[in-house]
């Protein structure tokens, strides 16, 4: 066992690349090209609606480069939770695009497709039998809930991916998947140390965030040994040092000491991070604590109406000093207005005073002049429309205490006003699912394409 | 007594799940690690947001980053209706206000 090398082109597939650093990521001749196309940051959206939340044309680009020395070098391809979420129209939308860009190249692959989604009464079965269990802040599962989703995924761990490299598969497109796998899945097939491989993993999921200056647009390249690995950044204006990697641990996660996956739980405190020649970083020492049984995550997002949303400006001091108040009756004239439409969510941003921070606003001066954001969520487009077109127009010319500007209340950047956004979701599955089978729910499909 | 926000070389927030809210304090070396990593409590933490200290979930202290991480309940699962920050990356600026 001499050293495995794994290249990381960006931190999510669709943010781009420069083609220098990719290419010197190719003269270190690789053994898998890996890339994590999926968070849930951008919020709920996207997996509640099946769309990606990074667009075609930037994935096309990436992709492109990343089939094209794929297939020339013959090492594998492995995109993780493809399409932003990992659902089956995410999968989808990468297949098309990966199909398309073959036709381009004339050429042909073997393709592995490993969808993520749970069905619906596998999960009520499970529920039954207490096999579900809240992870972190979050309520227990409820039958509603299941039933009521739009889409729900397990993130998977390393052997749906391990079991589509075994059978060959030049690329592979996998649903929600645990960050670091597709990185570690092949290191792990051959004999690399599981605690190492996946602790590179999760640093190169973020390609050069862990880099000096960092970059989610550029690459990073991991070299996997007995017991070590080293990270190198590929560009010239960046480098790897010990803070750059070590802070890095601390990103979008709670604790990091330990960081909980499928089947369990990477365990920092031993690990030594240390400086080699040449800008790169060592790192040793992490641990893997496999847990008793294997836990999967399960993520869902519902629909709950549509929304729309009216912007303006506030100018007048004597509106501002008083717009809590101000809101606060508008909302009631629209409830007494549409006394049979009890159904609506009305809801005011006020940058200038707690649109950023709201309930966590410390601050209590305003400024001396706020931003609206008015948003109805409803549950029709026509009602969402109704109600934020009546509060902008009763805002518009409300008439407050002490008000000397009678001729309206609003300064609006737009005509129209209004504006309809469509579908509103929200997360309501973000739980754990025990499985005696770690690749049970996610079986695999290979074709040539 | 000193302002946290000029001994720390980041000070930022973000999520850690749909759930959970993240801070992370950086200080350039461990020195200033070790001078100011212990004046920071649930306690202050709660009080500069104006939460219950039930909600501040830990505080721990990474040496390897010189950092400080805390964490808090999020107000509402990310993207909820009342939301005012998906990415839950601008919560950080009452940490500014930190002394020690």
């Amino acid at each position: 066992m001499s050293e495995l090398r794994v290249l990381s082109p960006t931190a999510i597939l669709g943010y781009g690349f420069p083609l220098s650093s990719f290419q010197a990521g190719l003269e270190r001749d690789p053994h898998v090209i890996a890339v994590d196309a999926g968070s849930t940051d951008p919020g709920p959206y996207y997996l509640g609606a099946g769309k990606s939340f990074t667009q075609r044309a930037p994935v096309k680009r990436d992709l492109h480069y990343l089939v094209k020395a794929a297939l020339e070098r013959g090492i594998p391809l492995i995109i993780g939770t493809a399409g932003g979420s990992g659902a089956k129209p995410h999968v989808d939308w990468t297949l098309e695009i990966i199909k398309e860009i073959l036709q381009e190249l004339g050429v042909r692959a073997k393709l592995a497709v490993i969808y993520s989604d749970v069905d619906r009464e596998l999960l009520l079965r499970e529920l039954r039998r207490g096999r579900i269990q809240p992870l972190g802040p979050v309520g227990p599962l409820t039958e509603e809930e299941i039933l009521a989703s739009s889409h729900i995924v397990a993130q998977m761990g390393l052997e749906p991916i391990m079991e589509a490299l075994e059978a060959g598969a030049q690329i592979i497109v996998a649903g929600r998947a645990y960050d670091p796998t597709v990185f570690a899945a092949l290191p792990v097939l051959k004999g690399y140390d599981l605690a190492l491989a996946l602790h590179m993993g999760k640093i190169l999921e973020c390609a050069a965030i862990a880099a000096s200056p960092g970059s989610g647009s550029d690459c990073l390249f991991g070299y996997l040994q007995e017991d070590a690995f080293i990270l190198e950044a590929l560009s010239p204006e960046r480098t790897c040092t010990k803070l750059s990697v070590a802070a890095h641990t601390l990103y979008e996660k709670s604790n990091p000491y330990e960081l909980p996956g499928p089947g369990g739980t990477l365990d920092l405190r031993e690990t030594r991070f240390a400086e080699l020649p040449g800008g790169k970083v060592k790192v040793s020492g992490t641990r893997f604590r496999p847990t008793e049984k294997y836990y999967l995550k399960l993520e869902g997002a519902r629909q709950v109406g549509y929304r729309t949303i009216s912007i303006a400006g506030v100018r007048d001091p004597i509106m501002i000093s008083q717009i809590d108040d101000i809101i606060a009756a508008v909302k009631e004239r629209v409830a007494d207005n549409f006394r049979d439409l009890r159904d609506y969510q009305l809801h005011v941003h006020c940058y200038g005073k707690n649109g950023v921070m709201g309930s966590l606003e410390p601050q209590i001066e305003p400024a001396h002049e706020l931003g609206l954001v008015m948003e109805a969520v409803a549950p029709t487009q026509e009602v969402a429309d109704t109600i934020c077109s009546f509060f902008r127009s009763t805002l518009l010319h409300y008439g407050y205490p002490g008000r000397k500007s009678t001729a309206g209340n609003l300064a609006f950047p737009y005509s129209p006003s209004d504006t309809s956004t469509g579908a509103v979701y929200r997360f309501n599955i973000y739980h754990l699912l025990e499985v005696d089978d770690p690749k049970g729910l996610f079986p695999l499909e290979i074709r040539e394409e | 007594m000193r302002y946290v926000k000029d001994a720390a070389s980041v000070i930022r927030s973000k999520n850690a799940g749909p759930y959970e809210l993240t801070f992370d304090l950086m200080f350039p070396d461990a020195e200033t690690y070790e001078q100011v990593r212990h004046s920071i409590t649930k306690e202050k933490i709660a009080a500069l947001y104006k939460i219950d200290v039930s909600q501040v979930l830990s505080i721990i202290h990474f040496a390897p980053a010189h950092a400080v991480k805390i964490t808090i309940v999020r107000p509402r699962a990310s993207g909820d209706l009342g939301e005012t920050d998906v990415y839950g990356a601008q919560q950080h600026a009452p940490l500014l206000e930190l002394t020690y």
